[in-house]
């Protein structure tokens, strides 16, 4: 497969990926601000945070407030990781090869698109956020649908699943780290309400919050990290997403799982067994922000391997100027 | 709606010998059509038009907003060519294409044509398309133009005429398939009861034309279809084109001249490439040689190209052959070459850079055509009979100023077919695009794009001008006068070796 086009479809899926993560967690926030009336601009600033923007919001917003992060993070189309461009971003790498894949994916994606900058209007402004987040949700969860049931489990599938479950361990480590460390030292709030809608509220954001009871029953900080880090089948926990990239990776070079042939497979499989005989106490014990930042790093890592390994070209040819897209994952 | 009341007025009718009186091929469908219910045709009409959206089949606005795609107007009346006509056709096409090719070759090897007088050099020295790095250039299989389109015309006299050479990338293929496709679905029972040739395998065709060029000693060559990317006008031709021959279609980034050949980037590492059909102009194919800021090209790729270790379809340089100025020599090009007389001939052309033509064109610029040499797509013509004083005067000045610029044509009154037009069959003028390609030997599509102007009068087909296409229909005919036939066809494998 060229790499161009495995690259394109690549980043198509991760920028659908990010932008339903994305309307999932502003969308939280807003309802969360529905149980604490009056409560300050503070709960904003974490949003941001999470998509690691951090610098960009401030130089062009300065404070964080509900509606300033709300318009960064849908319609501001200078903001490369708003949900609008990251729509707009899948759009045009699935435009690009769209003889690859499925006509179904290009019409639903080209429609998800049509929808948003239909909701966007002529002064991008949010009139109805509730409804705007769920149909970015359903539009990807859809594409997610149609991309399994309508292209062949090819390289090209595979490469389709490996950028969506990247994005996805990506994007719940994050939530996990800023959550953690905003919640945690409230010591006073521990077992209380507030607590416990806010705990509930983490486990929203990564659509995680039946799936957790039906595990663990009540509200514990402990398992919530250990559901969303170690679980084995929870799709959302980075453990799983982690796995289901590995078998894609193997799938697309036809390395036998249980060996490896350059840094990706090796990464990755380091990654997994890592994930696959963790103790949550341990991690705790050793702090979680430490151990969720040095595992962004090698996830982080995962992705330049993948870039250098399948999408620059390899072998003893005269480098050209780097295809490389402008945003890709960052390092902290 | 039937054809109980359509007209052909004083134009040839492709479809009608006159009012009420269907010509023979057209005999079949005519009397389908007539048996339909009311508003049946609109409906198939309808059903068409769904079924070429549901595919995509589309093409890109230049101007307007990032990448707007819209369907190519089709009407569902096709033009038919008797198996007798198309004959004509085809070795008039077999001849033009087997002439231009050697006249291609011979302007950029020993120039004998010139040299014997047959064509003034001015000619040549001044054509905008002549590429002068393509000089002494010696292609595979000495095969410059693989793909051509040629446009025809009929005039009111029943004569087909060639009203243009497009050897550079011709386009426009892909609505061919695509339209018969639609077409039958559409009208099953006529293709049942008719003999209408074939299409479908024109993509294998390309590709075996495509593979002749390979290098020697390559076994199962790698071919790619090379396209400017998702926002050029084409590009659904492009990839369309690239899935039914069943190879990869690649961006000039996804190619790297190397180590004395091409290579395309893989999840895989690199793979070698030996025949690109490009759909990138000649301008564009290589910074280091043609255009600098090229963006879409592959730096070295000619260097690899003439060392003979890819080929390229078609050879860069070929687009001098579809200068406006050179066309009006082809009939002495085919007599000094084959040393026959051309079977399909050309519209009579004025020279403007002849000063007795410049003249007589000033002078007539009301009734003439005139066109710039190097334009295309109907850009850059003035139709006399249907412009402006001030439009004629305005083309004037640019001919005095840059008369090798322009010829001038009379003004054809091209052939009708009828087309549905708000729930009645009109007469609309008609042209014809045949497809020819020259691999191991010379092979014309039995068919083409026939391009429709749906304006009522106009005389402009092309889709950026309010243009529609048809299915072209070209019949078998009798098996017995086939296989009677004179053998032509084996004349016209040229004698060339690259």
């Amino acid at each position: 497969m060229l790499s161009r086009v495995a690259d394109s479809i690549y980043w198509m899926s991760r920028y659908i990926e990010r932008a339903e993560n994305v309307a999932r967690f502003v969308d939280v926030n807003l309802n969360l601000m529905l149980d604490f009336p009056g409560s300050s601009d503070q709960q904003w600033q974490p949003l941001v945070d999470i998509t690691g923007d951090t610098e960009q919001f401030a130089e062009r917003y300065g404070e964080a407030c509900q509606t300033s992060v709300i318009q960064f993070l849908t319609f501001d189309t200078k903001n490369p990781n708003s949900i609008l461009s990251c729509v707009r971003a899948a759009r045009e790498s699935a435009r690009s090869v769209r003889e690859i894949i499925s006509s179904a994916m290009w019409e639903h994606l080209n429609g998800s698109y049509l929808m948003l900058t239909a909701a966007a209007g002529d002064d991008g402004e949010v009139s109805d956020p509730h409804e705007l987040f769920a149909s970015v949700k359903t539009a990807s969860q859809a594409f997610t649908g149609i991309t399994d049931t309508t292209m062949t489990h090819n390289e090209g599938w595979h490469f389709c699943r490996l950028g969506r479950q990247l994005e996805r361990a990506d994007k719940t480590s994050r939530i996990l780290d800023v959550k953690y460390f905003l919640l945690l030292p409230k010591v006073d709030d521990v077992g209380t309400t507030v607590d416990d809608v806010q705990w509930a509220a983490v486990l929203r954001s990564a659509s995680a919050f039946e799936m957790y009871h039906k595990r663990h029953g009540r509200i514990s900080p402990t398992r919530i990290v250990e559901f969303l880090l170690l679980d084995h089948d929870f799709p959302r926990a980075i453990h799983h997403s982690l796995k289901a990239a590995r078998e894609s990776v193997h799938a697309i070079t036809e390395t036998p799982t249980a060996m490896f042939r350059g840094p990706v497979e090796q990464l990755l499989g380091l990654l997994c067994s890592e994930l696959a005989y963790a103790q949550v106490d341990e991690i705790i014990a050793g702090g979680l922000h430490e151990y969720l930042d040095a595992l962004q790093t090698k996830m982080n890592q995962v992705g330049t391997h993948i870039y250098d390994t399948f999408f620059s070209g390899r072998g003893a040819v005269p480098k050209r100027q780097s295809q490389r897209r402008g945003d890709v994952v960052r390092t902290r | 709606m039937t054809f109980a009341h359509y007209d052909p007025e004083e134009f040839f009718d492709e479809m009608f010998a006159r009012a009420g009186a269907p010509r023979l091929a057209a005999h079949a469908l005519t009397q389908v059509i007539d048996a339909l219910p009311p508003g049946e045709i609109e409906r198939r009409q309808r059903s068409a038009e769904r079924a070429l959206l549901a595919m995509g089949i589309t093409f890109n606005v230049y101007g307007e907003d990032e990448g707007t795609e819209r369907i190519f107007p089709f009407d569902l009346i096709p033009r038919i060519v008797a198996a007798a006509e198309w004959r004509t056709i085809e070795r008039g096409l077999k001849q033009r294409i087997h002439a231009l090719n050697l006249f291609i070759n011979d302007i950029y090897h020993d120039r004998r044509i010139l040299k014997d007088g047959v064509i003034p050099a001015y000619v040549l020295e001044t054509a905008k398309s002549l590429r002068a790095p393509c000089a002494g250039l010696n292609p595979p299989r000495g095969i410059w133009c693989h793909v051509t389109g040629t446009d025809l015309v009929r005039h009111s006299d029943g004569q087909v005429y060639v009203l243009e050479d497009n050897l550079r990338c011709p386009s426009g293929v892909s609505y061919v398939l695509q339209n018969r496709n639609v077409m039958k679905r559409t009208f099953p029972q006529v293709f049942a009861a008719s003999r209408i040739r074939p299409v479908d395998d024109y993509p294998s065709h390309l590709r075996a034309t495509l593979e002749h060029l390979a290098p020697d000693g390559v076994e199962s060559p790698r071919v790619v279809v090379l396209t400017p990317g998702p926002y050029n006008s084409a590009y659904f031709e492009h990839s369309f084109l690239a899935l039914q021959m069943g190879v990869e279609l690649v961006e000039g980034r996804d190619l790297v001249a190397s180590d004395g050949f091409v290579w395309m980037r893989t999840t895989k590492g690199f793979e070698r490439v030996d025949v690109i059909y490009r759909r990138v102009d000649d301008d564009f194919l290589d910074p280091t040689v043609f255009r600098a800021d090229s963006m879409l090209g592959v730096p070295g790729l000619m260097e690899v190209y003439i060392a003979g270790r890819v080929a390229l379809a078609n050879a860069p340089g070929t687009g001098v052959a579809d200068d406006k100025v050179i066309y009006a020599y082809v009939p002495k090009i085919v007599k000094y070459y084959l040393n026959e007389d051309i079977i399909l001939p050309n519209v009579p052309t004025y020279i403007c850079a002849e000063d007795r033509d410049r003249k007589y064109v000033l002078e007539n610029i009301a009734s003439l055509v005139v066109k710039a040499a190097n334009e295309s797509g109907g850009y850059g013509m003035l139709v006399g009979p249907h412009s402006s004083k001030s439009e004629q005067a305005a083309f004037a000045a640019k001919i005095e100023e840059n008369p090798r610029n322009y010829i001038a044509q009379p003004t054809l009154s091209l052939s009708r077919v009828p087309t549905i037009v708000d729930g009645s069959f009109e007469g609309r003028h008609v042209d014809l695009r045949p497809y020819i390609l020259y691999g191991k030997d010379i092979f014309v599509l039995p068919g083409g794009l026939t391009r429709v102007a749906l304006k009522k009068g106009s005389l402009v087909v092309n889709s950026s001008q309010g243009g529609g296409s048809k299915d072209t229909w070209v019949l078998a005919g009798d098996p017995r006068v086939e296989t009677d036939r004179p053998e032509v066809d084996a004349v016209m494998t040229p004698a060339l070796r690259g």
